[in-house]
This record gives structure tokens, C-alpha cells and sequence, in this order.
């Protein structure tokens, strides 16, 4: 190992991701970086409904919160901060995280907006095969809610060289937002493909925050981890030659072992030999994790190849309404009863004529989650569950209706009853060239 | 033996996609994991889990399989009607297949 390290910490693994995690790093980490990955696959479809509501709304709901926390600690100890925050609206995240800024006392914080995810026109104009299903997205005509290509690390590159405090962005690939910062610090070239192989395996078992350091992970007596309910994230103090050595706060939650690493190494991956990102098509299948000490494993390994000449986009759709009940039984014959509940239900909606689509009816406690087929002791207790889709909101509304009405009309001892009805926003994805998409940074002091 | 004594998983989604990595917590079992752990084995144990297709990938190194299973999700996280919409809870349901060991 030579030359000097970067310290690059995990301070979301998700949206509504706890706070305390990343302020502990940000206070004890000596980080360099802190990153917030916080944008599902949906999540910016959902932001840009808020934004046509409001042309300054679309980000993250939670950037005020997050940022009021973490801000102080990180402008005492020089730690920059990046995060897909800005979902579907960057530039307006970048003038709210400045406006924190000024009522902190922050002046001359740099806050650079990563712009040009945004690729709705385009698909609009140019409709493209849609990569999951059959037809284009003309075929999903005026249901179309956004389009956001999947940018790599070059934007961010240049905004950390454009001297900003903290880099928000919308759509970039999660391990972008860890692969940046490293190859702006090191100077790693765009096409030095194993080196970037090697940060994309960092960025990648970092960007779930928790999910390395002990969460998703505990089966009590097979698998223990100790404190879950002050988990620390994790850490990466990376070299220059791209490997690294993954820890978390000393004193915090969880625990960062090999079995840890090699869990979230996975997590999500297809084909390891070509994890496909804007930057690199990245081969997990000769990364080495090795303990260094207690919660200290060192990574090595991994190498690249030239990225693809297509960036992924995903689009979000609206996608008609799903709609549900639920109904508790227990006791002695409760699962008896919760199957009476749904052949009535099933009745009712074929009597009265609903336009429902992929009905389903499920025992919760038997049969809702387990896909094996089989069944054991009879439970004492089980929740009949109905659910479907429909164009029409009102025929969605039905299905949960026809299960509160078991309160009365049902078999005995039926309770809890709750029904929903939720508009979907449904998510595909689309190939467009690299050259039809152009990012560009923006910047605001505070 | 159960898998359980062998692997551990952990279970993700992408788009349609259920995918599960199987990992070993002695490299040394590699040889029986892949032995005995298969797409069509897994099919057989999920047998009410629609999987149009699926895919094993094989990491030696790591000691660990990589299952890929395809039309497993019911459309995808965003449109499934399923209670468990991202199948999390699939691998674990994995961990009481039985594996005989090599006599």
C-alpha cells in the first residue's frame, strides 16, 4: 500500500434511511466523504410529481432534515458530502441545501447541482424499445412521468474540482456516487478500466449503508449481530491502487465481517462477471475480503472493462390502481374462516360485476410470502388478504370495501379489517446512446 | 444436512428479477454446494414461485453461487400485487432444502 488514503463513508442506504448513522461518522469518521445514496427505483417518479405540483419542490423529502444534521459536523472537520438527493429536481436541492447553509452560519459553502439526468423530451421526441417488455414507450402514451438516464462519475468529478462542499445530484449510478470522489482524488482516468472495477466494488458494497455493517444480515443463534438498533455504517479508507480497507465507528452498532462483505458484494448482481455501470463493466468474481482486526476487513481485487456505449433509463408510468383489504382470524378454526372471508370476497366482486384485474387472495400466516407450497402446524391466527389492480379507481376501492364489509356480513370473529386503494407508478427501462444525454454542474454559495 | 448448516443468503430484486446469492461459510464445501444446488433444485422447492428462466453463476473464489431468477417478481417491485413485492423473504426460504453430503 502506498501514497496517502481517502476516507469515504455511507451515510444513507435509502430515502428514509436513519439520520444518526451519518452524523456519527461525519463527527468521528475522520471522513474525507460522506455519501447519501437515497433514490429507489421509483422514487424519482414520485419526486417529479411533487415538482409539477411545485417547480421547486421534487427533492428528496428528507434533505432538510439530513442536511441540518450533518452540515455542522462536516464543515468542522472538512468532510465533502455526496448524494443523489436532488431526485428529480438537483438545482432547487442545490438552493435549499445553501438557504441551510446561510441560516447555520455557513457562508461561502459550495453546493454544485449535477443536472442532465432528465432525459423526458428526449424520449418523448425519439421513442426508444422498451428493455423489459415488448413495444416502445410511445405505447405508453400520455402515462409517462419520467425519464432519468443513469449518469456516471464525470459530473461529479468535475464538481469536486470545481471546489464544492457537497455535490447533489439526481439519476447516477449508486456506485457513481462513491467512484467520483475516488477518482477525483486519485486521479484515476476514465478509461483505466480494472482501477475503475476496483472503486466500482467500493462504491457498490457501500452504497446500502447498513447492509454491510451487520443490517439485512441477523438469523438469531446461526447469525448474531450485536446492537442493531445502533448501527454504525460503514467506512472505506481506500488506496490509490483501488483496494481497501472497510470498517465503521468503533463503539457503534453491528458488525463488519467477511461473511458481511460477501452478502452485499452479491446483493443485487446478476451476472458478477459484468456488473454493467455508465464508467466500467465491472468483474466482481475475483474480489478477495480478508479480516484486519476486530470489524475491519480489507478488500482487494476485482477488475473492469470498457464501459457500454448505451446508458440505462429508467422510466416511471402510471399504471392504473392497486387495491386491498385485510381481515384478521384466530382461534380455533381461523384458518377455516380466513378462506370462508376470501371465497366470499371473491363471490361478492364477481356478483357485482368489478372490473378487477389479477385478483389474489392469500392467508397471511399460511401462504401470502412462503412459495414453497407447504404447511405445518395450523397457525392460531392468520390475515385474509385480498388484493388487485384496476384502471378504475373506484373498482380498485371495491375489493377493500367487500373485506370491511366481513365485519358484518362475514364468517364470526373477524377483525382488524383495513382496506387501501394506491395509484401505481410502475417502472421500466430503456438503452438511449451516451451522446444523446448532457450533464452539466451548476453551483450556489451560501 | 440443511443448507442452513452450510450457507448463508441474501436475497435482492431488479425489476422482475429475484436474486439470491448462496454463500458458503466454509469455502471448502464449494464442491458439494454445486454439487447439489441447482436452478431446477430451487424451482422444485419454490414450486408455487412463477421462474420463466433462470441462471446459476459460479464464484469459486468467493465460495458462493449466484442465482438469477427470472419472472419471479410478478411484473417487477412497482407492479407486483405481492405482500413481499421485492421477494426478500425468498432466499431464507431456501435455507431448508437438504443437501446429502458426498459419501
Amino acid at each position: 500500500m502506498t501514497g496517502r488514503t481517502i476516507r469515504i463513508g455511507a451515510g444513507a442506504g435509502y430515502s428514509g434511511d436513519r439520520i444518526e448513522p451519518a452524523v456519527e461518522l461525519a463527527e468521528q469518521g475522520k471522513l474525507d466523504y460522506l455519501v447519501f445514496e437515497c433514490l429507489a427505483e421509483r422514487t424519482i417518479a414520485l419526486a417529479q410529481a411533487r415538482r409539477r405540483a411545485d417547480p421547486e419542490q421534487g427533492f428528496d423529502l428528507l434533505l432538510d432534515e439530513r442536511m441540518r444534521a450533518v452540515l455542522p459536523a462536516c464543515r468542522a472537520n472538512g468532510v465533502r458530502i455526496v448524494t443523489n438527493m436532488g431526485a428529480a429536481n438537483p438545482a432547487s436541492a442545490a438552493r435549499a441545501i445553501v438557504r441551510i447553509a446561510r441560516e447555520l452560519g455557513m457562508a461561502g459553502l459550495k453546493v454544485a447541482a449535477v443536472i442532465g439526468d432528465d432525459v423526458l423530451d428526449q424520449i418523448r421526441e425519439q421513442p426508444r424499445s422498451l428493455s423489459e417488455h415488448d413495444g416502445t414507450t410511445a405505447d405508453l402514451g400520455d402515462s409517462v412521468v419520467s425519464a432519468n438516464a443513469y449518469l456516471g462519475m464525470a459530473p461529479i468529478v468535475e464538481a469536486l474540482a470545481g471546489g464544492a462542499d457537497v455535490v447533489v445530484t439526481g439519476r447516477v449510478g449508486d456506485p457513481a456516487l462513491f467512484l467520483g470522489p475516488l477518482a477525483y482524488e486519485f486521479g484515476w482516468s476514465a478509461d483505466d478500466w480494472d482501477i475503475l472495477g476496483r472503486g466500482t466494488v467500493i462504491g457498490h458494497l457501500l452504497e446500502c449503508a447498513g447492509q454491510l455493517t451487520g443490517g439485512y444480515f441477523a438469523d438469531p443463534g446461526v447469525k448474531d449481530v450485536p446492537d442493531l438498533a445502533r448501527l454504525g455504517f460503514p467506512l472505506a479508507e481506500v488506496s490509490p491502487d483501488g483496494s481497501a480497507l472497510l470498517t465503521k465507528v468503533p463503539g457503534s452498532g453491528g458488525r463488519l465481517s467477511v461473511a458481511c462483505c460477501k452478502e452485499q458484494l452479491l446483493y443485487e448482481i446478476l451476472d458478477p462477471g459484468a456488473y454493467l455501470q455508465a464508467d466500467v463493466v465491472a468483474d466482481f468474481r475475483t474480489v478477495r475480503f480478508e479480516m484486519a482486526g476486530p470489524d475491519r476487513v480489507r478488500v482487494t481485487g476485482g477488475s473492469g472493462r470498457a464501459r457500454p456505449d448505451m446508458l440505462k433509463v429508467s422510466i416511471g408510468y402510471q399504471d392504473g390502481f392497486i387495491g386491498e383489504g385485510q381481515i384478521s382470524y384466530a382461534g380455533l378454526g381461523a384458518v377455516a374462516r380466513g378462506r370462508l372471508a376470501l371465497d366470499i370476497v371473491r363471490d361478492r366482486l364477481a356478483i357485482t360485476g368489478i372490473d378487477a384485474e389479477d385478483l389474489q387472495y392469500e392467508l397471511i400466516g399460511l401462504d401470502a410470502v412462503d412459495r414453497t407450497g407447504r404447511t405445518g402446524i395450523e397457525p392460531r391466527e392468520v390475515r385474509a388478504r385480498a388484493v388487485g389492480r384496476s384502471r378504475s379507481a373506484y373498482a380498485a376501492g371495491r375489493i377493500g370495501a367487500e373485506v370491511e364489509a366481513l365485519y358484518t356480513n362475514g364468517p364470526s370473529g373477524g377483525g382488524g379489517a383495513v382496506a387501501s386503494v394506491r395509484q401505481v407508478l410502475a417502472v421500466t427501462s430503456v438503452l438511449l446512446p451516451r451522446d444523446r444525454v448532457a450533464p452539466a454542474v451548476l453551483y450556489e454559495v451560501a | 444436512m440443511l443448507l442452513r448448516d452450510l450457507a448463508h443468503v441474501r436475497t435482492g430484486d431488479k425489476g422482475d428479477i429475484s436474486q439470491i446469492s448462496v454463500i458458503l461459510y466454509d469455502i471448502e464445501n464449494y464442491a458439494l454446494l454445486a454439487d447439489r444446488l441447482s436452478v431446477e433444485v430451487i424451482r422444485r422447492h419454490l414450486c408455487a414461485l412463477p421462474i420463466f428462466s433462470g441462471e446459476r453463476y459460479e464464484l469459486p473464489e468467493l465460495g458462493a453461487l449466484n442465482f438469477v431468477l427470472r419472472g419471479a417478481l410478478s411484473g417487477g417491485v412497482t407492479r407486483s400485487l405481492a405482500l413481499d413485492a421485492h421477494g426478500k423473504t425468498l432466499g431464507a426460504q431456501l435455507l431448508d432444502i437438504e443437501i446429502i453430503s458426498i459419501s
